[in-house]
């Protein structure tokens, strides 16, 4: 199945891009600079983000989703696994030479039963195993159920007058002769015998992801409206995206309102880069995650064990940030500013600060970017709320809906994060990347 | 008026190798009011070092400089600086720019308003008081840096190649611009420069410095900054005695450059 989906998605790719270069040359043939230039194969200026191919690529992504997993929406679809009733002959043989024929009615019910609803609201209910006639002969017919992408061996003998321990034994499955360990295939699954000559079904998995492994869209969506609504664990989605967000916060305003003074300091006076240098550039290595152990012996498993980890997580990036964005101030400008009369303290505020607030600012993107991750990997760890916790949680009890929502949004959460620092950055410093 | 003596100066300073490098070696000039010197000189003869000293950013191993008998320790308000580029605040307006040596006094922006209002009409940036500085072109920018300077009322300016990133009829523009506002002010210069035409133009006193060590090798007084005045630089070009100590300069800088290159040769 992977195969499948990889040569799909490259297919995707490829399609895609012949199919919107023949629609742009067709009706948006657009004569600007770049679509001048005869050398943009290693020209970086004329190479742009499609946004076409973004668009597309997202609902590729989509597409494949909806495509690979029990998707109830009207899209193309990879071949279902087998669901409904399914029977099969077989036919025994008596150690006298006697044989008889008996079906076998099975039921393949959805995997996901107990997590669906019905139409009264009420979740839904494995289905009983049905009531059959038993036939007339030594073999008698049997009845069971089993779920979608199950396997289930059926004693079938343990109704029939010439039983296993009297030395029955099964020679075909719907007429065809059948030794041990052998199997046939059917539309709705595999028929065969194990190795004690018991038979087994397995009902067709078909193409598509069962619900433990990847939740289709809608479901994932509405599980997305229930954690609004009523929230996982005691807590709403909101206030656990809340907490979580409000420890990055926390952790990386300390950080940044220690660490920036430390950098300014270890780019300003030698004895200040001295003395903090070797704490700095050891500590810059250590990923935080490897700290949370010792975090949880220190402080405990509350809130402010977590705070005080992302602290240090964004101490250290913000430090380097400030001390290289000191490090960057042109030294006319500093000479122009002490002629121009300026003492210490003013060449600090008119001259060192705005001139190193790029780097604060590249510094505070890549610290953010590592407490969002360290936050989650933390309440992975121990928490009673935080999206970190809520995906752990939900994983435990099989309820993969809820880590597939978790992800997406913390994946949309860091991105906002860092999508809003950009735009700060371009607001508070406009002439970057102008001189 | 003010008067900037340099008192016999020198500067040796020690390498992380063991050797040292004596970067200035007796260096007596005296700067009456008024003058614009040009200081010229192969790479490496000091001129740099010299100008930092007098604005205060080096201090010398030996000898003194006086302005007005105040000795220099440090960077002052009365010694302004014009640099070659990149030394404007680019989180700055062009007004915030100009008036930071007033603010730096703490002088409210409506004393100051007066004196950057009027500079920037001087050099013909009127029009472009609210814009970015990196929105100017070069040529705008050292406009901006020269009338930063002038808003502090420096009793010495000192330019350490100040025309040194702009294309050739910008520069020529400047030159113009620099002469006038020399007249104009009635301000020492002291200007820094690669362009033996550039100092010849400029500089009513012509200085040639000679490396390793950085000295003073020879002195002119010229007539052409004078003549330049109000007037076409290309007309003050086609003076008779330009030419030939244009001539002589050159060939003078050429044969230092030369023995430099044969020094170092001798040295591989």
């Amino acid at each position: 199945m992977g195969i499948t989906i990889l040569l799909l998605y490259v297919g995707a790719f490829l399609g895609a891009f012949f199919a919107v270069k023949y629609i742009t040359q067709i009706f948006f043939s657009r004569v600007d600079y770049t679509s001048l230039k005869t050398v943009t194969f290693g020209d970086e200026s004329a190479v742009k983000a499609n946004r076409v191919a973004s668009v597309l690529s997202v609902i590729t992504i989509l597409l494949l989703w909806v495509a690979f997993t029990n998707s109830t929406l009207p899209l193309p679809k990879a071949p279902a696994p087998f669901e409904g009733t399914v029977e099969f002959t077989y036919t025994a043989k008596a150690p006298d030479g006697a044989t008889d024929d008996a079906n076998v009615t099975i039921i393949v019910y959805r995997e996901d039963i107990s997590q669906t609803l019905d139409e009264n609201g009420e979740p839904g209910q494995i289905p009983t195993t049905p009531e059959i006639e038993p036939g007339d002969g030594f073999a008698k017919n049997d009845a069971t159920v089993v779920p979608r992408y199950g396997y289930k061996v059926i004693s079938v003998r343990g109704n029939d007058d010439v039983s296993r321990r009297d030395g029955s034994e099964i020679v075909a499955i719907n007429g065809q002769p059948i030794q041990p360990g052998e199997a046939i295939r059917l539309p709705e699954g595999d028929v065969g015998l194990t190795d004690k000559g018991t038979p087994f079904f397995e009902p067709a998995t078909g193409q598509r992801m069962q619900r433990l492994y990847l939740p289709a869209p809608e479901v994932a969506t509405e599980r997305l409206g229930d954690l609004f609504v009523e929230g996982y664990r005691n807590f709403t989605l909101i206030e656990h995206t809340w907490i979580s967000l409000q420890r990055v916060i926390l952790g990386f305003f300390f950080g940044t309102l220690l660490g920036v003074p430390l950098g300014y300091a270890m780019g300003l006076t030698n004895w200040a880069r001295g003395w903090f240098d070797p704490i700095v550039e050891f500590m810059r290595p250590v990923p935080p995650l490897a700290l949370i152990p010792l975090m949880i012996i220190w402080f405990g498993i509350g809130e402010q064990s977590k705070v005080i980890l992302l602290f240090l997580a964004a101490l250290w990036i913000m430090a380097i940030a400030a001390r290289s964005g000191v490090s960057g101030v042109a030294i006319t400008k500093v000479h122009a500013a002490y002629s121009l009369g300026a003492s210490k303290w003013q060449i600090l505020r008119k001259v060192i600060i705005p001139n190193s607030l790029p780097e604060i600012f590249t510094g505070a993107r890549v610290a953010m970017g590592v407490c969002w991750g360290t936050v989650v990997a933390a309440e992975l760890v121990a928490a009673e709320r935080g999206l970190g916790m809520m995906i752990m949680v939900a994983s435990k009890f099989q309820l993969t809906d809820i880590v597939i929502v978790g992800i997406i949004l913390i994946g949309v959460i860091g991105f906002a994060i860092d999508v809003g620092i950009r735009q700060l950055e371009k607001f508070l410093v406009p002439w970057k990347g102008r001189i | 008026m003010s008067e900037l003596l340099i008192d016999n100066i020198s500067m040796r300073f020690d390498l992380p190798n063991g050797g040292h490098v004596q970067a200035l070696k007796n260096v007596t000039l005296d700067i009456k009011s008024g003058e614009l010197m040009s200081v010229l000189g192969p790479s490496g003869c000091g001129k740099t070092t010299l100008l930092n000293i007098v604005a205060g950013f080096l201090a010398p191993t030996e000898g003194t400089i006086t302005l007005d008998g105040d000795r220099v320790v440090g960077p002052s308000p009365e010694r302004g600086m014009v640099f070659q580029q990149g030394a404007l605040f680019e989180w700055m307006s062009v007004r915030e720019n100009v008036s930071f040596g007033p603010d730096m006094k703490g002088m409210s922006r409506k004393e100051s308003a007066g004196t950057v209002d009027h500079l920037l009409e001087v050099v013909g940036l009127k029009d472009f008081k609210e814009k970015a500085v990196y929105e100017l072109s070069g040529g705008m920018q050292q406009r901006v840096a020269l009338a930063r300077c002038l808003a502090n009322e420096p009793d010495v300016i000192l330019m350490d190649e100040p025309l040194g990133a702009l294309d050739a009829l910008t520069r020529e523009k400047m030159q113009s611009l620099v002469l006038d506002l020399w007249k104009e002010t009635g301000k020492t210069i002291i200007l820094i420069t690669h362009s033996v035409e550039e100092a010849l133009l400029l500089g009513e006193r012509l200085l040639v410095m000679a490396p390793r060590p950085g000295r003073v090798h020879k002195e002119y007084r010229l007539p052409f900054a004078d003549l330049g005045v109000g007037n076409d630089l290309r007309e003050v070009k086609k003076h008779p005695d330009y030419n030939n100590t244009r001539e002589e300069i050159l060939e003078m800088i050429w044969n230092m450059e030369e023995e430099i290159m044969g020094r170092t040769e001798e040295n591989a």
